[in-house]
């Protein structure tokens, strides 16, 4: 008892121990900012997009342009999320297994999207396929269409969202090191066989919540699409897209209802988020 | 089965780790890799197994060129210094891990690579283990999984990068004899690397001494203890006294009896078990004292100095029993007598 006692005043002195209104204070505020600036705006996502019943918000849903917006969003994402864990997975392996000359050179390269302004990145593809960019001429020669069609949308996607996989993957597989992997190749495993029996049951998680970001990231990206796509409706509008030209066109409804798709995408990636987390720190526990 | 290496070579940038190794090692020995950190012992014996490529020469196992075959077609086992076990298999899968990824044609029948492992985790004693994960055990515990893990493939040779080094005093003192029962057990040629001049001689059949990545000796334990090649060879492996015969200190040695009468070169090496000391009559027969004494077990370490300015102490080995019999107290003046010396230029 007495230790516990002892205990206890040691916390009360404990410079941890701020003032209650200051407590108070803090937490109060940062509940408030998350009520503001993240509830308040989900509700009244909700709220007007069920404003005129939930038959009008189906309806909103059911139009050849948001139908063409759904699909042009998931083929964008069915298309640049396994590139990009691709990608991820051989800079990750790169960089944590070799050792080759400007590797923090590309270690940083892999940040660049996102240290630039997504418009930019955009335009970096127009002025590169674009009708007067530098394989402007040669790709109208071809009849190949970049630029406002559906190729410069994943091209803008990919480069947007290739940070997410290997950023997620680079500190785990440093921190796992290469000497199992070596033991398993000493044992006679091919480099196949020790990838996927070795390294891949070491960073699933990892992997996982990199894919998960990177998904979640493609469906939502807005900027570099933007300036791709041409907004040509039904064809070249993503989800994103869709609502912005539904809500300058006073289509409230149009525009939460695929709002709140969006909105649904975010809450459930938030959701998996937390529980990928939770495995990847049993799974360091354990470790 | 016997290896050879010829002229091997390693840089690292501008480091020269490695210089023209040359060395042979006969079957069924058990080989200490022996040397200071940073001699190259470790990346050796990675060139061995096929985890690191030299720069120049040849690897040989059996008089076959493997130089340039993988890793994995050396049929090579190898202990990892942090044992390296698979941390999402159990201590059975770990076992089984060789066993399982072998190609199809060569792959046992599960039932019998259980009983194969089982049978070699009771070689290790483990088989209690067999269901545990890795970071359930202890640091013996691994070490001993890891070295059935590399048994399993029944490997023509066992590579172990620093065995004992990451165990506490009392399990690896335990583990090294284990090791010696074992090899005389299996026989399989063995190399492992180790700082611990000690555990050399106390579990290899063969020391290769290094520095600087070049074999400064090679041979039977007994051998580099008695007839130390270098002065490298003879400060690292055991407790040695350096007497520069030609400068200064030759003189208070000479006047506390320390004569070397046939000097033959510069430097004189003398262990500190050949030195034999009396005690002193009279204070004018020598200027050496006995400075100080440790109690280490079977023997007593004795340090004596000049009266004046001790920088110079010589230390001296005797057994409990001859150090109760000259009655000597700190202070005491003592004379020396050196029975034998290695001499180096």
């Amino acid at each position: 008892m007495q230790v516990l006692t002892a205990n206890n005043s040691f916390t009360e002195i404990s410079i941890y121990r701020d003032p209650l209104w200051l407590r108070l204070a803090l937490i109060l505020t940062a509940v408030a900012f998350i009520v503001l600036f993240l509830c308040v705006p989900l509700i009244l996502v909700l709220t007007e997009a069920f404003a005129k019943g939930f038959s009008s918000y189906w309806e909103a849903l059911q139009r050849p342009e948001a139908i063409s917006a759904i699909k042009l969003t998931l083929l964008t994402a069915f298309a640049t999320v396994p590139l990009n864990t691709l990608f991820g997975l051989c800079a990750a392996w790169a960089i944590t297994r070799f050792e080759f000359k400007g590797k923090s050179l590309l270690t940083t390269l892999i940040d660049l999207p996102f240290s630039v302004s997504p418009v930019i990145s955009g335009l970096i593809f127009v002025l590169l396929f674009g009708a007067q960019g530098w394989f402007g001429e040669w790709l109208s020669a071809h009849d190949i269409k970049i630029i406002f069609a559906v190729p410069g949308i994943i091209l803008a996607t990919l480069f947007i969202t290739f940070p997410f996989v290997a950023r997620e993957l680079i500190p785990l597989m440093q921190e796992m090191g290469y000497e199992e992997e070596e033991a398993a190749m000493s044992l006679g495993a091919s480099g196949w066989t020790t990838f996927f029996k070795i390294t891949l049951p070491n960073i699933k998680w990892g992997l996982l919540y990199g894919v998960l970001l990177c998904n979640a990231r493609a469906m939502g990206e807005f900027g570099a699409v933007s300036v791709v796509s041409g907004h040509i409706r039904g064809l070249t509008n993503t989800l994103p897209l869709h609502i912005e030209v539904s809500y300058n066109e006073y289509d409230f409804v149009g525009a939460f209802a695929s709002a709140s798709i969006l909105a649904g995408l975010a809450i459930v990636t938030l959701i998996l988020k937390i529980v990928l987390e939770w495995k990847q720190q049993a799974a360091t526990n354990t470790a | 089965m016997s290896i050879l290496l010829k002229q091997i070579s390693k840089k690292f940038g501008q480091f020269s780790a490695l210089q023209d190794i040359n060395l042979e090692i006969p079957e069924g020995e058990l080989v200490a890799l022996l040397g200071p950190s940073g001699c190259g012992k470790t990346t050796l014996l990675r060139i061995i197994a096929g985890l690191e490529s030299a720069d120049s020469g040849q690897v040989q196992l059996n008089g076959q060129d493997i130089t340039h075959q993988h890793v994995s077609n050396r049929g090579i086992g190898f202990v990892f210094q942090h044992y390296a076990l698979f941390r999402h298999m159990t201590v059975f899968d770990n076992v089984a891990f060789g066993l399982r990824v072998k190609p199809k044609k060569q792959r046992p029948d599960e039932a019998t690579i259980a009983k194969k492992v089982h049978a070699l985790l009771d070689l290790v004693q483990l088989d209690w283990l067999h269901d545990r994960f890795p970071d359930q055990l202890s640091g013996g515990q691994r070490q001993r999984i890891a070295l059935a893990r590399a048994l399993a493939v029944e490997p023509s040779i066992l590579l172990l990068d620093e065995p004992f080094g990451a165990l506490d005093a009392s399990v690896r003192k335990d583990l090294r004899l284990w090791l010696r029962h074992l090899h005389q057990e299996l026989h399989v040629t063995s190399i492992f690397v180790t700082h611990d001049q000690e555990e050399a001689m106390e579990v290899a059949s063969q020391v290769v001494v290094l520095n600087h990545g070049k074999i400064e000796q090679q041979g039977i334990p007994s051998d580099i203890y008695d007839h130390p090649v270098s002065e490298f060879v003879s400060r690292f492996i055991g407790q040695t006294n350096v007497f520069h015969v030609e400068k200064e200190d030759s003189q208070w040695l000479e006047h506390g009896g320390i004569i070397f009468d046939d000097p033959q070169g510069l430097v004189a090496h003398v262990r500190p078990h050949d030195i034999q000391i009396e005690k002193a009559e009279t204070v004018e027969q020598s200027p050496i004292i006995l400075k100080d004494w440790q109690h280490l077990g079977a023997t007593i370490r004795l340090e004596l100095s000049k009266i004046a300015g001790s920088e110079n102490i010589v230390y001296a080995q005797m057994p409990n029993e001859q150090f109760k019999n000259l009655n000597l107290t700190k202070g005491d003046h003592v004379l020396l007598q050196i029975k034998q010396a290695h001499w180096f230029n």
